[in-house]
């Protein structure tokens, strides 16, 4: 081993050639120890539980062993499995409820708090602050303020002599009071990709729209709004891609409930397959799960990619 | 003359709803977590009197002191810290040496393993979780801190950021040195590592905020009470709601668990800001 690593150092100066560059680049085996450490793991806590994933959804599974195969019977199972769909839909809803906020009011935010006073950055400081709680400190947050008597939500109703919505326990309101603390969790972000979007503005564009008496709705909307286009269809996607993956907001607020009906698919993977230990059927949820991030992912890449292309 | 005043006027006029919308929204923000550490202060039958007795004394800090008398708080603290410390110190080691490899050296399938690499980025945990909790039952690996780090280590993001980073920096001065035939490792050691130092501090920051804040694989990992992680061990207090030792004390418990997280947050607020960013953008 040792003379492994030292035989080139004293054979080339040697030799005394020059070496041309491009040899230093010739592909290399013991180039590979590098990146050896980090393939390890994520070939074996990666790559390997994503194949056996996707083969266990092909078998009747639970802790220990992997059963028996039964084709697309889990999948099957799935889609005659009315908690399932509902799942799916509560999902899809949930994303419909949050994504189009947090993208409008990240961008009115970054529109706003887009300058160099230094209120400015305290109030950038405060909507990206939430972001960095963990989902339990957020649900208990909120659940405190939704809660019946002496919630903030009722205490504010109060003064008014009125009672709150109740916003955890009415089953049309369950996944909206979820959607809301969900909403104040994740503010940050979108607000802060539009901030470094509307930071790449050239200066000197503003300055020529000031020399041609530009409004400031002129600035908006010819200016600013064309070139965060792509930001905003890139937010959009962020946001698809995380809110897909809703969990901890819907399992410490609801459990899921009432009826199911806040219940996401990443609760019902969870439900499944460590709760019911029914391993098949809940890597079969999982799968689904993957090919509707995939998607959202896969676009995600085109954008980046067109924008890499035209700059 | 009047034609400016008036438009002067207008624009004040709107800035003045800007500005009320975006103290609206501050206050939407603010308002819950002055309204914890409000309770967080109260004593509980008090409260249970009269919701409004918040805005007033006597205030008393006795929930503080029940929290800090659990002595699951500590021990919760102390696996967090282990394993957000252990996710990160080994996030930071294999992704430097990794996106040195990927950035400046050459070895037989690199481009096709990077591309591998970059798709680990469109896996979501959850593809993973249920095969991956079986293989850790096989290995017994849940309830322990390596149980719960290990998962972490395969994350392509360090790597992804590391490269790019790698890349970055002109490559004539590591080039000199590769030509003198210098080791490639000492080359990375004393040339390259020490000018990464941002991107390692952008990385070790975001890793470490995902370990402590993560909840799903800790919640399916870390079953027994002593094992659990502040995030797993806060919700668990908080499940029967209603019945548990009373309001006051579990948001002094929010408190105890969220003041230190936001107080690293305002001192290493740029990297975070830029670690998540990136992370979104990739």
């Amino acid at each position: 081993m040792a003379d492994q690593l030292t035989m080139p150092q004293t054979a080339m100066p040697a030799a005394g050639v020059k070496i041309p560059s491009a040899d230093i680049y010739a592909p290399q085996w013991r180039n590979f120890m590098f990146v050896a450490p980090f393939l390890f793991f994520f070939t074996t806590l990666l790559v390997f539980p994503l194949l056996w994933g996707m083969w266990l959804s092909f078998h009747k599974a639970d802790t220990f062993s992997s059963g028996k195969f039964i084709g697309l019977g889990n999948y099957v199972r799935l889609f005659h499995d009315k908690v399932f769909l509902q799942s799916v839909w509560n999902t899809f809803y949930f994303v419909l409820l949050t994504v189009p906020t947090l993208a409008l009011i990240g961008l009115f935010l970054a529109l706003c708090l887009n300058r160099r006073t230094r209120t400015a950055a305290v109030l950038r400081t405060l909507f990206f602050s939430s972001s960095v709680l963990s989902v339990t400190i957020v649900t208990l947050i909120w659940r405190i303020v939704f809660i019946p008597n002496v919630g903030l939500l009722s205490t504010i109703y109060g003064w008014f002599g009125a009672t709150a919505p109740a916003f955890i326990s009415d089953p049309s309101l369950a996944m909206i009071g979820i959607a809301i603390a969900t909403i104040w969790w994740c503010i940050g972000l979108p607000m802060m990709l539009f901030l470094s979007a509307l930071q790449q503005i050239p200066q000197d564009i503003y300055e020529a729209a000031a020399l041609d008496n530009a409004n400031r709705w002129q600035t908006l909307r010819s200016i600013k709004l064309p070139s965060i286009k792509r930001t905003f269809i890139l937010v959009v996607i962020i946001q698809i891609v995380l809110q897909f993956q809703l969990f901890g907001q819907a399992w410490l607020m609801t459990r899921g409930g009432p009826n199911n009906l806040t219940k996401p698919i990443v609760l019902y993977i969870y439900d499944t397959a460590f709760r019911r230990w029914d391993l098949g059927l809940g890597a079969a949820a999982s799968e689904i799960l993957f090919i509707l991030i995939l998607i959202a992912a896969m676009a995600q890449y085109l954008v980046t990619r067109s924008r890499g292309d035209q700059t | 003359m009047s034609a400016p005043a008036v438009s002067i006027k207008g624009r004040a006029f709107g800035d003045h709803l800007l500005l009320a919308l975006v103290i609206l929204l501050s206050i939407v923000m603010i308002a819950p977590v002055l309204w914890v550490i409000g309770l967080s202060l109260k004593d509980n039958a008090e409260l249970m009197a009269d919701p409004n007795s918040v805005f007033h004394a006597p205030y008393t800090l006795k929930n503080y002191i029940n929290t800090l008398g659990t002595s699951s708080v500590f021990i919760w603290v102390r696996n967090s810290i282990i394993v957000a410390g252990g996710l990160t110190l080994g996030t930071l080691i294999l992704s430097s040496l990794a996106g040195y490899g990927f950035a400046r050296l050459n070895f037989p399938g690199r481009n096709i393993l990077f591309i591998i690499v970059l798709f680990g980025l469109a896996v979501p945990e959850q593809a993973v979780l249920v095969a991956r909790h079986q293989i850790f039952s096989v290995l017994k690996f849940h309830n322990t801190h390596h149980g719960l780090i290990l998962p972490g280590l395969s994350a392509s993001f360090g790597v992804f950021l590391m490269t790019q980073y790698f890349k970055a920096i002109p490559k004539e001065l590591d080039e000199a040195a590769m030509l003198d035939n210098a080791g490639r490792f000492r080359i990375f050691w004393k040339v390259l590592l020490p000018l990464t130092l941002p991107a390692q501090a952008t990385l070790g920051i975001f890793t470490f905020l995902g370990a402590w804040n993560d909840y799903f694989w800790p919640l399916i990992s870390a079953t027994k009470k002593d094992m659990f992680t502040l995030t797993v061990g806060m919700a668990s207090t908080q499940t029967n709601f209603a019945q548990s030792e009373g309001i006051g004390f579990l948001m002094a418990q929010a408190v105890f668990a969220g003041a230190p997280i936001l107080i690293v947050y305002l001192f290493f607020q740029k990297y975070i800001v830029t670690a998540v960013s990136g992370a979104a953008v990739r």
